[in-house]
């Protein structure tokens, strides 16, 4: 069809991109393809620059320099662009008056989806995520363990071709994060599109992940975890981070 | 197109249920204005003699008088109110949501504007209910003919709390808002009293009111509701509209919103 973009376009494609705050370098000419249905983890200490670069592709910080394509599309040109992109937001961003269904019908609406399509998609996705009893209860009322799920299911209702995960399991407890890590990986199989998740958590990570790691602004390393290791010399994804942090 | 309509019926919908579950937003926005209506009125009824002024074609009493200014004033805290929820929405993260909807940010923030007057003709419809169940005898019959003008001056005011959003960072600061925006556009207008009965007492306060929007919005609204088109209020009002919408969507830019020392939140 014309003005589709084709299959083979990289669910995220960032070129040459440069941010600064005033005079402070934020992030200085980072260079990152992401293929569909790749597993990337964005790591880096606090302060690395790891949420500035996610506002810059959802488009909440305009770009110094630099493009950024999410599935052939440019932010700068097309605000379209955003349709391929699913986001779980480090803060929670749910309506705490609205009930988990009206927050995610929002959501929907947002995205252009009809509601009985909607409708059916969030019936489907809060059985997946065993919150269907839950459908009606206000936000307000929900732990942070639920509020995160919902953000998860409402992240993936409309179909992203990738979507950013901002440190997602901050503030959870163990039993909740486990679970909530061990879903997270199972996505791009499940969805079919790609991940990139930010954090800080070396745990967070699994051996067929991509890692990225951030520091300083600068993209410091990327590769699957077998090149990181050889290419660091060490074995721990800790030892990596030390590495990179102490160059 | 769906996808635009889809986008604007959410966002009016989220508005709606938003205004209904915070009943003490509901009361509140009901009982400020029948409260003027009531005792203040009843108040200066006595001592403010009004001539027979366009659009009046007899002497009207007080309360008559001050209805369209307290339908102004709804539109006007209903703008200050949907900024405050802006302001909430940022610090809260769900502006992010908006923000990041697939669709040109100008018509992202134009729904937020017709959600807004929506929510304002709800709450002025029941103001007009309960004014003429307290039998005081308005023009409602030319509520249908007032209706365009009702949206347009609730988006002009709507778009004026938008661009204070922008600037307004934190909760905390808005009850400077209330102080130098609010009190002293609803003062130094045509809302309460005509501007030739504050030339009496000061011409310098009646050219400010005469170039205080919010006094063209009043009487914008008080011609429309005697069938009566007030073409001088209404390019005003149309001009502001413009000239407020342009700049929010200006503030809300995200190359501008970074200069202008915003962080993530957004």
């Amino acid at each position: 069809m014309p003005g589709m973009p084709a299959m083979a376009n990289d669910a995220l494609d960032i070129r040459n991109l440069c941010f600064r705050y005033g005079n402070t370098t934020a992030l200085n000419d980072i260079n990152v393809s992401i293929s569909p249905g790749e597993s990337v983890i964005l790591l880096g200490p606090n302060g690395a620059g790891k949420t500035t670069l996610f506002s810059l592709i959802c488009g909440l910080f305009a770009a110094d320099s630099g493009s950024i394509l999410i599935d052939g599309r440019s932010l700068l040109k097309r605000a379209d662009a955003l349709a391929p992109l699913g986001i779980v937001f480090q803060s929670q961003t749910l309506d705490l008056d609205l009930s988990v269904e009206q927050n995610l019908m929002y959501f929907c609406a947002l995205q252009g989806l009809a509601r009985k399509e909607a409708r059916a998609r969030i019936k489907t996705a809060l059985q997946r995520m065993d919150l269907s009893k839950r459908a009606n209860d206000k936000i307000r009322t929900l732990n942070g363990g639920h509020r995160r799920r919902v953000e998860i299911i409402r992240a993936t209702l409309h179909a992203p071709r990738i979507l950013l995960l901002d440190e997602p399991t901050v503030g959870l407890d163990i039993p909740t994060r486990t679970e909530l890590i061990r879903y997270l990986h199972e996505l791009p199989e499940r969805h079919g599109c790609a991940v990139l998740w930010a954090t800080h958590l070396t745990d967070e990570v699994h051996d067929t992940d991509r890692v990225l790691m951030l520091h300083n602004g600068e993209l410091q390393l990327d590769g699957s975890l077998d090149q990181l290791r050889r290419s660091t010399n060490t074995s721990s994804i800790e030892g990596m981070m030390q590495h990179v942090i102490s160059q | 197109m769906s996808q635009y309509w889809f986008a604007m019926a959410g966002i009016v919908r989220r508005e709606l249920m938003r205004f209904v579950h915070q009943r003490e937003r509901f009361v509140a926005a009901l009982i400020r204005p029948l409260l003027w209506l009531v005792v203040f009125a009843a108040g200066f009824r006595a001592a403010l003699g009004l001539s027979i002024i366009p659009p009046y074609q007899t002497y009207i009493t007080y309360e008559v008088y001050i209805i369209p200014g307290l339908i102004g004033m709804i539109q006007l805290f209903n703008g200050m109110q949907s900024s405050l929820s802006m302001v909430y929405d940022q610090e809260m993260g769900s502006m992010r949501v908006l923000l990041t909807a697939p669709l040109p940010r100008w018509y992202l923030l134009l729904c937020k504007l017709v959600a807004g007057v929506m929510v304002s003709l709800l709450q002025i419809t029941v103001f007009l209910l309960v004014a003429n169940l307290a039998g005081i005898e308005f023009a409602y019959k030319g509520a249908l003919q007032a209706l365009p003008v009702l949206v347009l001056t609730g988006i002009m005011l709507g778009s004026l709390g938008l661009l204070i959003a922008s600037v307004v960072k934190q909760l905390e600061n808005f009850a400077g808002v209330m102080n130098f925006v609010i009190f002293p556009m609803f003062f130094l207008s045509s809302a309460l009293y005509p501007i030739w009965k504050m030339r009496e007492s000061s011409d310098l306060l009646a050219t400010v009111c005469q170039w205080n929007p919010f006094s063209h919005a009043v009487e914008a609204i008080r011609f429309a509701f005697y069938g009566q088109f007030n073409s001088a209020a209404m390019i005003l009002v149309l001009t502001c509209t413009i000239v407020f919408f342009l700049l929010a969507c200006w503030s809300y830019n995200p190359a501008r919103r970074f200069r202008a020392g915003k962080t993530a939140a957004a």
